[in-house]
């Protein structure tokens, strides 16, 4: 009977605590603004830096569901799509901003964006701007931006006696991972991206697809999977990875690479622009100013990067859009890049954006080795100048369909094991090809 | 008994499989009064600094408000299991009528249907009725997840309620509340400890229908925990203050309790 | 734990009442009704909240439904199902299930009864040794699995590399092993304590008898206990099972189902076709599917547990 004197104890508990807590359990005060963000690096400075944005706003506070990439992702597509209304602000990328935008699930920022010049939207690059418009209004402003290049150590091709052109192609690249693959010392060739994922392996692969003038679909919306294009490029990315590739390729992602290539472990390494901020950051790296930046490699196209931004969306659901829209400002003008210099230096600031971030002489000084070539990749990222042929969807690394991420898990798995060898590039594209042609017939018949 | 294995060899054999299981707990526990500095180092380290300041961090991440939604979901969901899961535990035990089995058959069946399989009309439908990322959608929703165990395990007990005694308080003119009261309760209530114990466990751990239907609002504990996993790994220190204060609560109620909840599974398994 | 008494309360008013006459009968169908009433508040509510989703489930499996496709949404018959069973992955991901639900139920069901049979004697600190093993039952399984994530497996910090002194990165070299050993450690205490619960109900004057007669340990535990705890056994497998087939924690929390698809069960891949790729067709055939497939395995272990109530004496 110990437990009868139990209860009542446990309950005084409970009281005291749903109490203290009831603001969090039970209806929260009118102006609190729940904002869900990815929980990279630059995001979590965002976080810190917020109190200065409810000081400057008093009656606004601000509560933050922040999570891992595909957790945050999740919550937030299906928050937005059903109108859950849970958020009032969401971090999306340049995948959804469009097709949301589409579908009428986002608040159009033109005209909160068109009344307040000192916000000044001329000054985002154009490129990371179109790629989150619709019928030429903005429906989310961006954070965080990024192209795709080639890092490479100037110190290794000295020696071997190398030189990396200015517009490297990628049968040279593979010629050079061969030579400079050191399996004694523990240096790969190069570093590229095997971890399944439609935001992982998917996405350096797909810029090789691109070039390579392979496609997903053609204009009747016919899979394309099984097109000599197609799997030239398969086979040139597993063999490549699988010959002079790092290893557990199958399980390496951005952060994977960005380990291997800091620690001095690969000559080469294809990924997104910000991992020159790692690169160059001596608590870090140690090959802190060894690294040439390379436009990413080509075959039969002008450029092959890709483009992707981080950006705050206002959901039509959200509850109070007026707050919403001053948080969201607050954290994608001018002034804030200078906030994070000052408090946090300018290797954290969110790169990729504002023209006017690349013109602030402490931004150079600090991103002299990368800062062009990323602005370069960036500016030239579109379709016109990366596919060989015309495709019915937009996106560059991905496809802007709504089936794509789940099209594109599926189908890097497939890539996955074929770098991992368990089964072959053939069988993986086989699997893969029908996996597309289901999504593909959905958009035949629909037309 | 045993000429070859002396009783003291046992008992330190038994203490020392003991200590092994439990030991990436104990590591836990430690973990979490360290530096984060302390807390990845190769090899390991027993000996370090303690402090407190990883308890204040889990604080500072705003844990109260979700210890405080975990409590109060977990603490009514149990008392809606308790009212009505008693009146149907006694309808079928000692009251019992045709389509008794039937019944019982259901609330077990009910338990093995893989709740994933459900999930998304229970997102579309807390989306209509406006009770996403709301307490009382997890309340419903772990009422019907304990509800078929526990009338399972309180079936048992209520039949070892012996029957003459309730036909002689019949015969009597005792009315139900007389009967549940005075002959029932007494022989029941250590059943329906166990059983209220049972329910706060699963509620309180429970991960998927939280992580799914919750988002800043009515996070349980076990969400609050996966905001620890970032792009830059783990911070073990401060995780590990974490996972020890969400679990703490039922550790401290099941150790308290654990002669009951013996008692309590093992009525189910004998009735 | 006789039988007769609880038998009999159900079938003695039964034949007391067909000797009366049909008003008594017509008494007796409305006291059945009375009976039923506590029944049915609970009974109402488990069939709206399991019943009903699961009737949308079926629905939504007959349609070809995006949820980030407006408009999408129309009638495939069959379609869905098609296309599950042509997935590989769906085939992978079941065969993962089975071993995990398995492997797990057996093995912690016997390093539980290997630690109860340990705990079923009086030794010093008995009871803060009990305590110290249902501890891992208690703790959170969320924060079990990171735990094991982090301390345990880590290639470079975790104890098993401070143990073994290698580098090995268990998550992506044994994925599924990994997963298992996590969800064995958290279950194990529960099935400890089911069968200690039943190793204490046993009869001391047989065990005294048997040992008196000559009988060693091993043949008493063989051909006694073992007999005796068949029950509890059968419980601790139903309910381990139950519960084990739905894991879904360790799974997201340590491996996100990968390496590629290594580690991935049944639950986590519904999960990610409905909440990353939200094809809500194609996730909810899957649901069904495992629901028949599911409902015929428990068909089998209710009518186990069944034979088991009627003989002990349940009520029919």
């Amino acid at each position: 009977m110990r437990k009868t004197r139990l209860i009542p104890l446990i309950l005084a508990a409970v009281l005291a605590l749903t109490s203290c807590a009831g603001a969090g359990a039970l209806g929260t005060s009118g102006r609190t603004l729940v904002v869900a963000i990815v929980s990279n690096p630059q995001m979590k400075d965002a976080i810190a830096l917020s109190g200065q944005f409810e000081a400057a706003n008093p009656g606004v506070k601000l509560k933050f569901v922040s999570l891992p990439e595909n957790q945050a992702r999740a919550k937030i597509t299906a928050s937005t799509a059903t109108e859950g209304g849970e958020f009032d602000v969401v971090m999306i990328s340049n995948y959804e901003a469009p097709q949301w935008a589409a579908n009428g699930w986002l608040e159009n920022l033109q005209p909160q964006i068109d009344a307040d010049p000192a916000y000044d939207v001329a000054d985002f690059i154009p490129s990371i701007r179109d790629s989150l418009s619709y019928k030429n209004s903005l429906y989310a402003v961006p954070f965080y931006g990024e192209s795709s290049f080639l890092a490479y150590r100037k110190d290794l091709f000295e020696k071997a006696g190398l030189t990396m052109p200015a517009k490297p192609t990628w049968a040279q690249i593979a010629d050079f991972a061969a030579k400079l693959d050191d399996k004694a010392a523990g240096v790969a060739g190069i570093c590229l991206r095997g971890k399944p994922g439609w935001g992982e392996s998917l996405a350096p692969f797909n810029t090789v697809l691109n070039t390579f003038g392979g496609q997903w679909f053609d204009q009747g919306w016919n899979a394309k999977l099984d097109s000599p294009e197609f799997k030239a490029a398969a086979d040139f990315y597993v063999k490549l990875i699988r010959e002079h590739g790092e290893v557990g390729a199958s399980s390496s992602g951005f952060s994977e690479c960005g380990t291997h290539y800091t620690q001095g472990q690969a000559a080469m390494w294809y990924d997104a622009t910000v991992m020159a901020g790692t690169n160059e950051d001596p608590e870090s790296s140690k090959v802190v100013g060894k690294s040439g930046y390379a436009p990413a490699p080509v075959e039969r196209t002008q450029s092959s990067g890709w483009l992707y931004t981080w950006a705050l969306a206002i959901p039509k659901a959200a509850k109070d859009k007026d707050a919403a829209w001053k948080f969201m400002a607050w954290m994608t003008d001018k002034a804030y890049v200078q906030k994070v210099g000052a408090a946090y230096g300018w290797n954290r600031v969110p790169p990729g954006v504002r023209n006017s971030t690349y013109q602030i002489p402490g931004y150079q000084e600090a991103a002299k080795a990368y800062a062009q070539p990323t602005l370069d990749g960036i500016a030239d990222a579109n379709q016109q100048k990366a596919m060989v042929n015309p495709v019915p969807y937009p996106g560059i690394q991905f496809l802007g369909i709504p089936e794509f991420q789940d099209l594109g898990t599926r189908v890097s798995q497939q890539l996955s094991a074929a770098i991992a060898g368990q089964i072959s590039v053939d069988d993986a594209l086989k699997q893969s090809q029908e996996y597309a042609q289901t999504v593909g017939n959905s958009y035949k018949e629909a037309r | 008994m045993n000429k070859k294995l002396g009783p003291a060899t046992l008992t330190v054999a038994t203490w020392v499989l003991a200590i092994l299981f439990v030991f990436p707990l104990l590591w836990m526990i430690l973990t979490a009064f360290k530096q984060e500095a302390d807390a990845y180092t190769d090899p390991p380290k027993l000996f370090f600094t303690p402090t407190l300041n990883q308890f204040a961090g889990v604080f500072e991440r705003g844990f109260l408000p979700y210890l405080g939604n975990s409590a109060f979901v977990t603490v009514v969901s149990t008392v809606f299991v308790l009212l009505l899961g008693i009146p149907a535990a006694y309808a079928l035990s000692l009251a019992p009528v045709k389509g008794t089995s039937n019944a019982l058959g259901f609330f077990l069946s009910t338990k093995m249907l893989p709740i994933v399989a459900a999930i998304i009309p229970l997102y579309v439908i807390s989306q209509r009725v406006q009770l996403l990322d709301n307490v009382w959608m997890l309340i419903i929703l772990y009422t019907s997840m304990n509800l078929p165990l526990a009338i399972w395990m309180m079936r048992s007990f209520f039949l070892e309620v012996p029957t003459e005694m309730i036909e002689a308080g019949r015969i009597d003119g005792a009315n139900l509340p007389t009967l549940l009261r005075k002959i029932i309760a007494p022989v029941v209530a250590p059943g329906i400890a166990a059983t209220a114990l049972i329910c706060v466990i699963f509620s309180w751990t429970e991960f998927f229908y939280s992580v799914n239907l919750t988002a800043a609002r009515a996070g349980t504990v076990p969400v609050f925990l996966v905001g620890f996993i970032t792009s830059e790994g783990l911070y073990w220190a401060q995780l590990s203050a974490a996972a020890l204060m969400a679990s703490l609560p039922v550790m401290i109620v099941g150790w308290i309790a654990q002669n009951h909840l013996v008692r309590g599974l093992s009525m189910g398994a004998v009735k | 734990m006789t039988s007769a008494p609880f038998t009999s309360t159900a079938t003695i008013p039964d034949s007391a009442q067909k000797r009366r006459t049909s008003a008594a009968t017509t008494r007796a169908r409305s006291q059945a009704v009375k009976r039923r009433i506590p029944l049915l508040p609970a009974l109402f509510f488990v069939l709206a909240v399991t019943q009903l989703p699961f009737l949308l489930t079926v629905f939504y499996s007959f349609q070809s439904y995006n949820l980030v496709r407006p408009g999408s949404q129309h009638f495939v018959g069959l379609q869905n199902y098609a296309d599950v069973f042509s997935d590989s992955t769906f085939l992978v991901a079941l065969l993962n299930t089975v071993i995990l639900t398995v492997v797990c139920v057996l093995v912690s069901l016997l390093i539980g009864l290997g630690l109860a049979v340990l705990l079923d004697r009086k030794f010093l600190g008995r009871g803060i040794v009990r305590t110290l093993l249902i501890t891992p039952f208690l703790i959170l399984p969320a924060a079990g699995a990171l735990l094991w994530k982090t301390t345990v497996f880590d290639p470079t910090y975790g104890l098993l590399h401070f143990v073994f002194g290698t580098d090995t990165d268990w998550l992506s070299q044994f994925p599924l092993a990994a997963v298992m050993a996590q969800i064995i450690w958290q279950w194990t205490p529960f099935m400890m304590l089911l069968i200690l619960a039943g190793l204490q109900s046993q009869s001391k004057d047989v065990l005294e008898a048997a040992s008196v007669d000559g009988a060693s340990r091993w043949r008493t535990f063989v051909s006694i206990t073992l007999p005796h705890l068949s029950r509890f056994l059968q419980l601790a497998t139903l309910l381990g099972a139950i519960y084990i087939v739905n894991s879904f924690d360790a799974v997201f929390l340590m491996t996100q189902g990968g390496p590629g698809t290594a580690s991935t069960n049944l639950p986590y891949y519904i999960y990610q076709r409905a909440f990353e790729g939200f094809d809500i067709g194609q996730s909810s055939a899957m649901g069904v599917i495992v629901v028949i497939l599911t409902m015929i395995v428990a068909t089998f272990a209710l009518r186990l547990m069944f034979r088991t109530f009627s003989v002990t004496g349940g009520v029919k």
